[in-house]
């Protein structure tokens, strides 16, 4: 048993607390008194201007939401947050609403840049082929601090820009579009985030396009106590088709922090909406101590016949991760695909899956989920699939495996099946493993080190899904998998 | 050349001693043969040779070209030429046979300090060694011995082998589960092998192996220790007058 209670003990010693990105910003902000009231909803949308209409139906949000619960089923648990002590809003002072990146806190420009994102388009330009460009839009604590390539994507009639600009600039879409996937009270935090949400971002592509780059958004909470709700809602419209990439980190504090976001999809018809999150929280110390709580309902609607919305994420960071990247294939053909690679070391606790629901008449859906456990971490997939009486020939292919890393961690696979058309066929796969001691024996007698060996059997595991991944994100991904399982064998 | 010197050897978390004092030397060029009764701690030898960490090694040492391997890791001995056959080779999910057979051999390359092998060397390697193993090179792009068979999964390991060019080869009851013509083309690759730089050690039960594997020496192996050394007729007369003799003599 030596080399797996050496296993054990490296994942004990493991020093989670090695969070790469936990460097803290030091810059001025502008926030209001802690805790929550409608003042509070009022003094946000104050800040950004909002017409009466948002704020009205902010107003509505809240009030709703002081008559809910939170919800208790999930395999995770953390103390009772006490809403009344986070603070909702937090701006930099420096250059509020920059009209360019020389109005933004340098302090804010060199925190992207040790996050390894340029925002300046000249040193983004440099040596990128057009083909490979992302336009980045940077949320810094609450606000939006900018949105890159913005005016070569109007040029094809892409509007990309923060939630709080598109609520100026967009208010039709706006209104036509929020909360049409996720309802004002669906969930607890969905509904908190109604209330409070502080920007995000907005994509809307015209019929028949094909965004010409890569669109990002890069999540950055950075001051104490505060919570990120984050608001994001991209539509594609008939024909047309988008890459989306999201990415998140946080410094290391002792405290929890907060993320409660909603992310809404819609796609018309024949639209495509390629969605992927490559998420990094500061997921706390090895004791669980810190940490961002991540409560996220993500959603997206096929809402046109033979649209196509594909989630794909990987999941290395957070203390707490409740989340459900969903699909309601409502339109005939529609299609709905989930990849997901969940990693959890520490202390940290996962209860995180996708919902297919089948409305239309041959709709199809793929999920494929693959956790990985080491230390104490807990993971748990709950996934949903259902279709509805009309939706006939409905398919499903679900496949969730788990991989263990030691034996002080756990993985739970919970799938709900639900058919009421007869014609629907739903396939459910799904394995445990564990990385055995033979198997690291045998990997290093051909000469592999043990980090080279679990490294080999981890990519194994991953491939189908990083191979869903942009090319470079894939890359950046792989490593950040290596990083989170570093010192969880030898 | 591979000397061990009164090897005494238990089982890490229990009290019980396999090897004891057990001596044996396999020179460059030679193949030497260990047969004896199960139980009497062959596979144990071929384990601590290799480095698993379920023992615990009292006394003795192993000398590799005269370096003690007992002070390096299960990577650094294979890196320094000493290859195990298993006896049941372990199956590895998710990642194909061509990766895992150039992850390994860089590894050792990169441990020896050499440069990484280029993809179309690797290739043209793999290819020639499947080719005279008979190996389909669909298998090659399967997950490493999953779903292979017990012939499949033994062929496998002499690929291994052909491949990483170790300088000490431990076959650890590779004939078991073999019909006769998959034994006869693991013998085949084998016995290419044979090289006046390489030492071998066949660990098995039974003398058919020997007929197609033909050793140098043949030691009887008792309750942790050699017992009779002899040349390739030790095995035959083993095969008639069966193990009791040597039960006892330990």
């Amino acid at each position: 048993m030596a080399a797996v209670q050496e296993t054990i003990d490296q994942v004990k010693s493991i020093d989670v607390t090695e969070y790469k990105y936990g460097f803290i910003t030091e810059i001025e902000v502008d926030k209001p008194a802690k805790g929550l009231t409608e003042d509070t909803v009022r003094y946000i949308s104050a800040r950004k201007n909002e017409p009466a209409w948002m704020l009205e139906w902010r107003l509505d949000a809240f009030r709703r939401w002081k008559t809910m619960t939170e919800p208790a089923w999930s395999r995770v648990n953390y103390p009772p947050i006490d809403y009344q002590e986070l603070y909702y809003y937090a701006a930099p002072k420096k250059g509020a609403s920059p009209k360019s990146l020389d109005e933004v806190d340098p302090a804010i420009l060199d925190a992207y840049k040790k996050l390894g994102i340029p925002l300046s388009e000249q040193e983004i330009l440099a040596g990128v082929a057009p083909e490979n460009r992302v336009a980045v839009d940077a949320v810094f604590d609450s606000v939006s601090v900018v949105t890159t390539f913005k005016k070569e994507l109007a040029q094809a009639g892409v509007i990309f820009c923060s939630i709080s600009d598109a609520i100026q600039e967009h208010p039709e879409l706006v209104r036509k579009y929020l909360a049409t996937v996720v309802p004002v009270t669906d969930n607890y935090f969905a509904t908190l985030n109604c209330a409070v949400f502080t920007d995000g971002s907005f994509v809307y592509i015209p019929k028949g396009v094909r965004c010409p780059m890569e669109l990002s958004t890069y999540f950055r909470i950075n001051e104490q106590n505060t919570g990120q709700f984050e608001r994001t809602l991209i539509i594609a419209d008939e024909g047309s088709y988008v890459s989306y990439l999201e990415g998140c980190t946080a410094p290391k504090r002792d405290e929890n922090q907060l993320h409660a976001a909603v992310v809404e999809l819609i796609a018309l018809d024949d639209a495509e909406i390629k969605y992927s999150t490559v998420q990094n929280w500061y997921p706390g110390d090895a004791e669980g101590k810190g940490g961002i709580y991540n409560f996220v309902t993500k959603r997206g609607d096929c809402r046109g016949k033979n649209s196509k919305i594909s989630w794909t994420q990987v999941e290395t960071g957070s203390a707490i991760t409740w989340k459900y990247p969903s699909c309601i294939l409502r339109g005939d053909g529609s299609r709905g695909e989930f990849y997901s690679i969940a990693v959890s070391n520490g202390a940290q606790q996962v209860d995180s899956g996708t919902k297919m629901i089948h409305l239309g008449k041959n709709t199809t859906s793929k999920i494929i989920a693959k956790g990985i456990a080491a230390g104490k971490s807990d993971s748990t997939y709950r996934g949903m699939v259902s279709a509805h009486r009309k939706a006939t020939g409905a398919r499903n292919f679900t496949n969730c495996d788990s991989l263990l890393i030691g034996d002080q961690c756990g993985a739970h696979t919970i799938p709900y099946i639900e058919a009421k058309t007869a014609t629907a066929v739903f396939e459910h796969e799904a394995t445990t493993s564990k990385i055995g001691e033979d198997q690291m024996f045998y990997c290093q007698q051909r000469g592999l080190s043990e980090e080279e060996a679990v490294a080999l059997i981890v990519n194994g595991f991953v491939k189908e899904v990083l191979q869903q991944l942009p090319m470079e994100f894939a890359v950046e991904a792989q490593k950040l998998i290596s990083i989170s399982l570093e010192g969880s064998v030898g | 050349m591979l000397e061990i010197r009164n090897l005494v050897v238990k089982i890490a978390d229990e009290d019980k001693q396999i090897l004891n004092g057990l001596n044996l030397t396999v020179n460059d060029g030679e193949v030497a043969a260990i047969m004896g009764p199960n139980g009497s701690g062959k596979s144990t030898l071929s384990y601590v040779i290799a480095g698993k960490e379920d023992y615990e090694v009292l006394d003795g040492e192993i000398l590799l070209n005269g370096e003690n391997v007992l002070e390096m890791e299960a990577d650094a001995r294979a890196a320094a030429g000493i290859f195990l056959a298993f006896q049941y080779p372990l199956e590895i999910p998710g990642v194909a046979t061509m990766t895992f057979l150039k992850a390994a051999m860089n590894a050792q390359r990169k441990a020896r300090g050499e440069a990484e092998l280029l993809t179309p060397d690797f290739i043209k390697q793999v290819n020639a060694a499947a080719d005279a193993l008979s190996i389909d090179k669909a298998m090659l792009r399967r997950p490493l011995n999953v779903g292979f068979s017990g012939g499949e999964k033994k062929r496998m390991e002499i690929l291994q082998m052909a491949l990483l060019q170790p300088s000490m080869c431990i076959l650890d009851e590779t004939d078991s589960g073999l019909d006769i013509d998959a034994l006869r083309i693991v013998a085949e690759g084998v016995n290419a092998l044979r090289d006046k730089s390489r030492g071998f050690l066949v660990i098995t039960h039974y003398q058919r192996l020997l007929d197609h594997i033909i050793p140098d020496t043949v030691h009887v192996m008792s309750k942790g220790r050699i017992v009779k050394t002899g040349g390739k007729e030790l095995a035959l007369e083993l095969e008639k007058s069966g193990y009791a003799a040597y039960g006892e003599a330990a």
